[in-house]
């Protein structure tokens, strides 16, 4: 566990990590945003909290129903 | 008469002393080695590729619900999947199953300790499972017999060797990852109790966790007091990325809904976006006059909006792709500690330190 761990411990674990770290394939932002943006534009018509949903369809509009005292 | 200091003494100190900073220096070249590789592929901000996108319109989310009960602060909730049950937990000791359409209370269980952290409804709506200073993670079976007493029903299923942050189950009622202020994460077994993976790698306290959308694979995200967000392999135990931009502690991450980036909350005030393929941070969500720490995030269904729940009482809700805040929410009479978008993504709950939680549509 971390906390029973000495700091040159520490320091050996980040070490090892590091080591693998550098030589992670990566991709350019430019293509990865774009894919992402593209995602979003595919799903934005159907999110429900960014186009709204009609109150009748929505359970958490309107009445959420009570008693009617007569 | 004091003997002066043996040649094999005075040696065995100077190794110990060299290899610590031998370390260091080697740990620094290492890191500056990974930032020129990451920069290679800096060739955009996201919010530039995103300027033809259309701006979003005007917001009106209100609180449609509050949720009344509990007796201290709320610290955690989580949806169950049939979209309209959430089961909360409190400092009280209390954990609380609602209906959030009516805001009926389902089930109560009194926890043996205070502060409970965490909570996870498992996929098939039939248990959760909660823990926090009892650095258990605890699964309660729920039963439609509103007399039984659920407590009698508990089963312990993770230890760690201190306080419980989060936890949640796998994509199945028979597995559950949980993350601990003892710096690890670990992966159980709920039937056998057995410990399945455990995930070293953070240097100071795990305080949050997020997996991967289903899709995507057996990965998870965690981030830690030591202001790293790891992002972990769950078959074999090994971190394979890891990002440290923050400034300080990472509340809470979140993987994005296409499972190729997530977002982090901390307490340095920003919420920021990790892109993994390009296997760096692309965004980041801040301002100026937002001074308090960010303790929960969550995106909405598209992945258009980030939902950000602040220390100071408010949600901020910002533009994914151009980084700009949509809109701020308030209502809370203390701290928002913990948010999260419903499965179907329709609303979201937020859970506060003023005992109560709303529902926002």
């Amino acid at each position: 566990m971390a906390r029973d761990m000495s700091d040159k411990e520490i320091l050996k674990m980040e070490l090892d990590q590091l080591k693998k770290e550098v030589s992670t394939p990566r991709t350019p932002v430019n293509a990865n945003c774009t894919d992402t943006i593209a995602f979003v534009e595919g799903l934005a018509p159907n999110d429900p909290l960014i186009k709204g949903v009609p109150d009748d369809k929505n359970p958490y509009k309107g009445d959420k129903g009570g008693c009617i005292i007569t | 008469m004091r003997s002066p200091p043996t040649p094999e003494m005075a040696t065995q100190e100077v190794p110990l002393n060299e290899t610590l900073a031998h370390l260091k220096t080697e740990s620094e070249t290492l890191k500056s080695k990974l930032e020129e590789e990451r920069a290679k592929l800096h060739d955009v901000e996201l919010h530039q590729v995103a300027e033809k996108v259309e701006g979003l319109g005007q917001f009106v989310m209100k609180t449609r619900r509050t949720l009344k009960g509990h007796g201290n602060k709320v610290l955690c909730m989580d949806w169950c999947k049939d979209k309209r049950r959430i089961v909360s937990s409190s400092q009280d000791g209390k954990v609380i199953v609602w209906d959030a359409f009516t805001t009926n209370k389902e089930h109560a269980v009194t926890m043996p300790c205070t502060w409970v952290m965490a909570c996870a409804y498992a996929p098939s709506g039939c248990a959760v499972a909660c823990g926090g200073l009892d650095n258990k993670c605890s699964v309660y079976p729920l039963s439609l017999d509103k007399n039984e007493n659920l407590a009698a029903k508990k089963k312990s299923v993770a230890m760690h060797t201190n306080y419980l942050s989060a936890c949640s189950f796998t994509n199945s009622d028979m597995q559950i990852l949980t993350s601990s202020g003892d710096g690890t994460c670990a992966l159980w077994d709920v039937e056998s109790g057995q410990l399945l993976q455990s995930f070293h790698g953070h240097a100071a306290d795990v305080l949050c966790l997020d997996l991967a959308p289903s899709e995507t694979g057996n990965t998870f995200v965690s981030g830690g007091c030591d202001k790293k967000a790891n992002v972990w392999d769950m078959r074999s135990g090994q971190c394979i990325q890891s990002f440290e931009t923050h400034e300080s502690d990472i509340n809470s991450v979140r993987y994005y809904p296409s499972g190729d980036a997530f977002a982090s909350g901390s307490d340095d005030a920003t919420c920021r976006l990790y892109d993994l393929r390009a296997d760096r941070e692309v965004a980041i969500y801040s301002k100026d006059s937002i001074i308090f720490g960010v303790s929960s995030v969550d995106f909405s269904l598209s992945g258009r909006l980030l939902f950000g729940g602040y220390n100071d009482y408010t949600i901020n809700v910002w533009d994914v792709l151009k980084g700009t805040r949509v809109s701020i929410l308030f209502g809370h009479e203390n701290r928002v500690s913990t948010l999260r978008v419903s499965p179907d993504g329709t609303a979201f709950c937020t859970g506060s330190w003023d005992h109560t939680l709303r529902i926002w549509a």
